[in-house]
Order: C-alpha cells, then structure tokens, then sequence
C-alpha cells in the first residue's frame, strides 16, 4: 500500500496542453498512472496523446471520467484558482506543482480548501509517487524510484531525488514519497505525511527531509517522540544558510534567530530523529534501525 | 524585496495613514531644501536596508537647513554593513507623547495576515517578543473577509485609552491591513506609531517587505528596487533568471535546486571547506543559464574552484554539459571545475564533455570532497 495514491488512483491534470502540464502529463503517462482527464479552458473536445480526454472545466472533466485527484501544472497568477476549482468540483486530493504563487493567494485559497474537506499538496512541490501502485502524481522522476516499504517526505524536489537515488541504489525500496514543497504556506506538512506512513501498514520506516524555515520540523519532531512508532531517519537542509536570506525556496529563511538548522536538529535528537549528517548516510541509518 | 523607509511611508501615506509632512533627498542641498521648506529641527536619516542605522551614525539631528545640509554631507556616502548610503530622509524631529508598536505579518503558522501590537514601541520588537512575548497582541485576520471594524478596535484599545485616539488608530488598522494586501506585502510594520502631546495618532517609522512572487504580475511594485542597496553579483544573477546568494568561502557551487543547492554548501562545510556562494539554476537548464552562472561565480577573485551538482530530473544534464564547454570555450576559467552530474541525459551529458577532454564525476560525495581538496591546495 502507500499514502494518498494508490492504485484508484484516477488523475486528472489541470494545464495539460502547456509547456510543463504536456512534458509531465508524458511521463505520468509512460510511468504507468491512470491519468483518466485534462483540463485547459477552451480546449474541451480535444484529446491529448491520443487517448486522454480534455475538458473546458474540472467539474465536466470530474463528471465524464470519475477522476478523484487532480495535479497542477498552471502558472503563478492562474494557480490559486486552479486550486479553488479543483476544490469546488469536490476532488478530495490536488496536488499543486507551480512554483512563484503570492503568499496571499495561498492565504485565501487555504480556508476555503480546508471547508471542502480536501488534501492539498503543494504548493512548489515535486508532487508525490507510490512506485508499488505505479502512481505518479507530479514530476519525481519514475526511474529512480523502487517499490518498497520505506516512506519518504521532503519540502525539497531534487534533495529528495539525491536521496531516493542513494535508497534505490541499496536495495531499499519506498513505498510512497511525498514532497510537501518549499513555500511559506503549503496544504499538507510534515505531520500530515507522518500520521499517514504511521498508520500505513506497509511502510516500515520514515525518511524525513526538511530545511531551514520556519517550525514545521520542529512540530513534526514532537508528533513522531509522541504519535510515531516506526523508526524516523531526518535531514535538515541549509547549515551554512546566512540569517534573513531567501535560499530560493519562499519559506527556506531563517528569520530573526527562528527557524534555523541548529534548532531543528535539536528538535530532531530529541524526538529520537536519526540524523543524516550527509544524504548519503540515509542508507546505513535505516539499515541499522530496520 | 526590502522597500527603502521612505518607500514604504509613500505607501502608507497613499493608503491614508496620517504622518508627519517628510521627504528624500540625494544631495546635501536637496536635503537642506527640505530642512527649509519643513522649519525648525529635522532629523537626517540614511535609507539603507540594515538595521541599526542610527547606532552607525546614519541618523542625525540637524537644528537648522544649513546644519541640515553638513550632516546630510555626512550621511550621504556613508557605509553602513557593506552598503552605501545614497538617499536620505529629512523629517521634522516631533515631539512624542507615547511610541507603539504596529505590524502586520504573513504568518506560517496560521496561514494568515497577523497583526501585532504593543505598546512598548519604538524599540526592537523581536527583543519585545523574546524577551516579554506578553506585551505584544496578535492577532490574526481571514484573508476572505479581511479585517472586521470591531478588530481594528480591538487593536487600538490595546494601545490607547482615550477613546478619540482609539478611533483613529483603528482607522489606521484598516489602512495598514488594505496597504498590505494591495502591495502584495509579506510584512508592514509602523515602529513606532507616536501620539503627539496634542492627542494625535502618528506613523514615525514605516517597514514594508514584498512578496517576491508578486513582482512577476507587478512591476508598478518591481520599479521600487533598488539595485544599488545589493551585492552587485546578486542584482546580476537576479536579471539573468538565477538565484544567487554571495558567501564568504572560496567554493563556487552551481546545482540545480534549492534543497539540494543548500545541501550541496553544508557537505563542502563537512568535508572542511566553505561555500563561496548559493546558486540554484533551476529546474529548466538552458546553456545560457549555465554560462551566466559560471561569469557571475567566476567574477569573485575568492573562488578557488567550481563545483557543478546537477541531479537531472526535469533538468537536461546535456543541457548543462553543453552550457559548461559552451562558457569555457567564450570565456577562460582560471581555476579548476569539478561536475558532477547524474540522472536525465547523463550519457549524453558526459560524452560532450568527454568530447572536450572534461570529466564528470556521478557521487555527490566523491565530487565536492575532490572540489574542497582542489580549493585548498590552490588558496
């Protein structure tokens, strides 16, 4: 099994005729995902690839073909509303891939997305992946993935692919891994993820990869010391990060003395966290606690 | 994207909030001109981004438009922690009866706008929330609704008693929370907010921070940066579509991502050396980025050698393999490149630079030990 995909997994991609939303929508495709819908205004009645449906809007497209999930793919200033429609048409997951929304559209669309009762992942995120259930929800390449029982949650897109790699390498599959994204304001955090592998009867073991910025890390570490039994292995990206500075993700930044790698490590060894001093050494460490 | 005080009082002022009558200056005899047109004692302040401006001798009290005028002289020029002052604010020095403090926040944890007020103004509010974290209230806002009248009033009663000046710092709430949701702010702050021994409600002092996410959509907003006030390598990489971060170490770091660009700096730390810089060239690696990125790294005479972290996803590394012998071949590069490069492409990608007589490493590891070794052995 995995968490939040699986293989009833139904997609439907939003901006599915752009540049990214084709690119991706390829890869899902060949990946092996039950991508059942598109959705581009004005576009409805066209096909993509040659077999997939596409809409004028996500309530149509929802209708037509039973899609349960929704992926993300359209620009900054048209994503937020992407984010409300995918919620008003009554999707219980969307998965929201641009990077560069402003905070405040993020501000409004959360009070909404929480009323209707819906998973939002994202946004700037790399999406998600359940390599058993071939279910790939975003832009995690497919090839370095391997099913297993190892979940994995990262604010991170290529930091998680580094570590992924070095997993798959060494013969430890993942039984989902999930990128919550690098922004201020995001649907799902870490302690949403964490509940999630917990309470998934085939995931062994909890790979975490947070960076500096604010105090999710700090929480999640103290739901794992209270609320999670399988052994957790964490990362924290952004030691030698200067204070006050953006580090290109929105919310990586260390504002004022808060949010800093030293606090979440602390939070970390507290919580029983196995510290990654490097990526890499995910592998000896869920070795000897496995 | 930091706005200069004067910047940000421009824009309060336009959304209505009452302040003292002030203006800018760039040259000692505007800045007198000002003096004049104001009367009586002014003070000069220097319009850097850094704090502590006044402890630096960046704000100065002139009793005169020709006193006005030396200490602007002064001012202007100035360095204050690495940047140089080129504009002044002149204001009148008022007289003060009581400072607060009144900001608004993008905060994470709620997910909203969130005021803070306190009554110990004028001072440093994050010692005030580390150290007395109960004087300060907060308050959070929904965005959909915006802020209610009896929250505004709510706020001011913290800070007043007398009921016509509550009134008038409500009002002053509600112009605070319509500027920084017009502005697309992720912070605005009035430090201090001053009532004068005449019973009126003042902002002193005013901070804004833009969203950087708003800029795109804009550029009323993007015309307020000033290049001047940052690291000119960074101001460079910023108009070529790169995010840049100037460092103190001497290892240039290029990798496409941000988690992994910081994490790529912590393993040169680990393995004993120091990053000369953060650079993340994104998920769609054009050549041009590539040989942007090398020019801008390559212009800080501390980088004793560059080291490529390219894990290819989205990311072409022949993109980027082409991009490195495209910049090597335009332009010389005096210290050595360690790649290491894995993941879409990579065959590819080493065959062009195999092609050129360059090596790509694939371990991460084994790459930035190789780059710190070189750094040292060269510095």
């Amino acid at each position: 099994m995995s968490i939040f995909v699986d293989r009833n997994t139904r997609l439907l991609v939003q901006g599915i005729t752009g540049r990214e939303g084709s690119f991706h929508s390829r890869q899902m495709l060949e990946y092996g995902t039950a991508l059942v819908a598109g959705v581009t205004p004005g576009k409805g009645g066209q096909t993509f690839e040659g077999k997939v449906p596409v809409f004028n809007t996500v309530a149509e497209a929802v209708r037509a073909t039973g899609a349960n999930t929704s992926v993300i793919y359209v620009p900054p200033m048209a994503a937020a509303a992407a984010v409300f429609e995918a919620a008003d048409a009554g999707l219980p997951l969307i998965v929201c891939i641009t990077e560069g929304i402003p905070v405040m559209h993020m501000s409004r669309a959360m009070p909404f997305v929480r009323s209707r009762e819906v998973r939002l992942i994202g946004p700037n995120c790399p999406g998600l992946i359940a390599p058993g259930a071939r279910a790939k929800v975003g832009i995690i390449p497919g090839n370095i993935c391997s099913p297993g029982r190892v979940g994995l949650v990262s604010r991170s897109g290529t930091l998680t692919y580094e570590v992924v790699n070095h997993l798959t390498r060494a013969g430890i599959g993942q039984s989902t891994c999930v990128g919550i994204g690098g922004d201020p304001i995001i649907g799902t955090n870490f302690i949403d993820c964490l509940r999630a592998f917990q309470n998934d009867p085939e995931t062994d073991a909890i790979v975490m990869l947070g960076e500096i910025g604010g105090t999710d890390e700090q929480n999640a570490a103290a739901f794992v010391k209270e609320h999670v039994s399988k052994p957790v292995v964490g990362f924290i990206a952004g030691q030698t990060a200067p204070k006050g500075r953006r580090m290109g993700h929105a919310g990586a930044i260390i504002s004022g003395s808060s949010g800093t790698a030293e606090e979440k490590l602390a939070a970390f060894a507290a919580a029983g966290i196995a510290i990654m001093r490097r990526p890499v050494d995910v592998v000896q460490l869920l070795r000897s606690k496995m | 994207m930091n706005l200069h005080e004067y910047q940000a009082r421009a824009l309060l002022k336009a959304a209505g909030i009452p302040m003292f009558e002030g203006d800018v200056a760039s040259t000692p005899t505007e800045a007198e001109a000002v003096a004049r047109r104001l009367g009586g004692t002014v003070v000069i302040k220097a319009q850097v981004h850094a704090g502590g401006r006044g402890k630096a001798g960046g704000v100065k009290l002139a009793r005169n438009p020709s006193e006005a005028a030396d200490l602007s002289a002064q001012i202007l020029g100035m360095t204050i922690k690495g940047l140089t002052v080129q504009k002044v604010l002149v204001v009148p020095a008022a007289e003060i009866a009581t400072e607060s403090y009144v900001g608004l926040i993008m905060d994470r944890d709620t997910q909203r706008p969130v005021f803070m007020v306190s009554s110990a103004g004028g001072v440093d509010i994050e010692e005030v929330a580390a150290k007395t974290p109960e004087k300060i209230v907060r308050l959070p806002v929904d965005p959909t609704y915006g802020l209610f009248p009896h929250q505004a009033l709510e706020l001011a009663f913290v800070l007043y008693r007398d009921f016509a000046q509550v009134k008038a710092a409500a009002r002053i709430m509600e112009q605070l929370y319509t500027a920084f949701v017009n502005n697309g702010a992720s912070l605005a702050e009035i430090n201090p907010l001053v009532t004068t021994p005449d019973q009126r409600v003042l902002a002193l002092d005013a901070k804004i921070v833009i969203d950087d996410n708003e800029l795109f959509w804009r550029p009323d907003l993007g015309v307020l940066r000033d290049d001047s006030a940052e690291e000119p390598s960074e101001a460079a990489a910023r108009r070529a579509n790169l995010t840049f971060i100037k460092l103190d170490g001497n290892v240039g770091c290029v990798v496409n991502g941000a988690g992994l660009a910081m994490a790529t700096m912590d393993l040169v730390k680990y393995y004993g050396g120091e990053p000369a810089n953060f650079l993340d060239i994104g998920g769609s690696s054009s050549p041009e980025k590539v040989i942007n990125a090398l020019k801008i790294i390559t212009a800080d005479p501390h980088v004793k050698a560059i080291l490529f972290n390219i894990f290819g996803g989205i990311t072409r590394t022949d993109d980027v393999a082409n991009g490195i012998v495209a910049a090597t071949t335009q332009f010389k590069v005096n210290v050595p490149i360690v790649i290491r490069l894995t993941g879409t492409n990579e065959v590819e990608a080493i065959r062009i630079l195999e092609g050129v007589g360059m090596r790509a490493l694939s371990d991460m590891d084994q790459a930035v030990e190789q780059v710190v070794q070189l750094a040292r052995g060269a510095a």
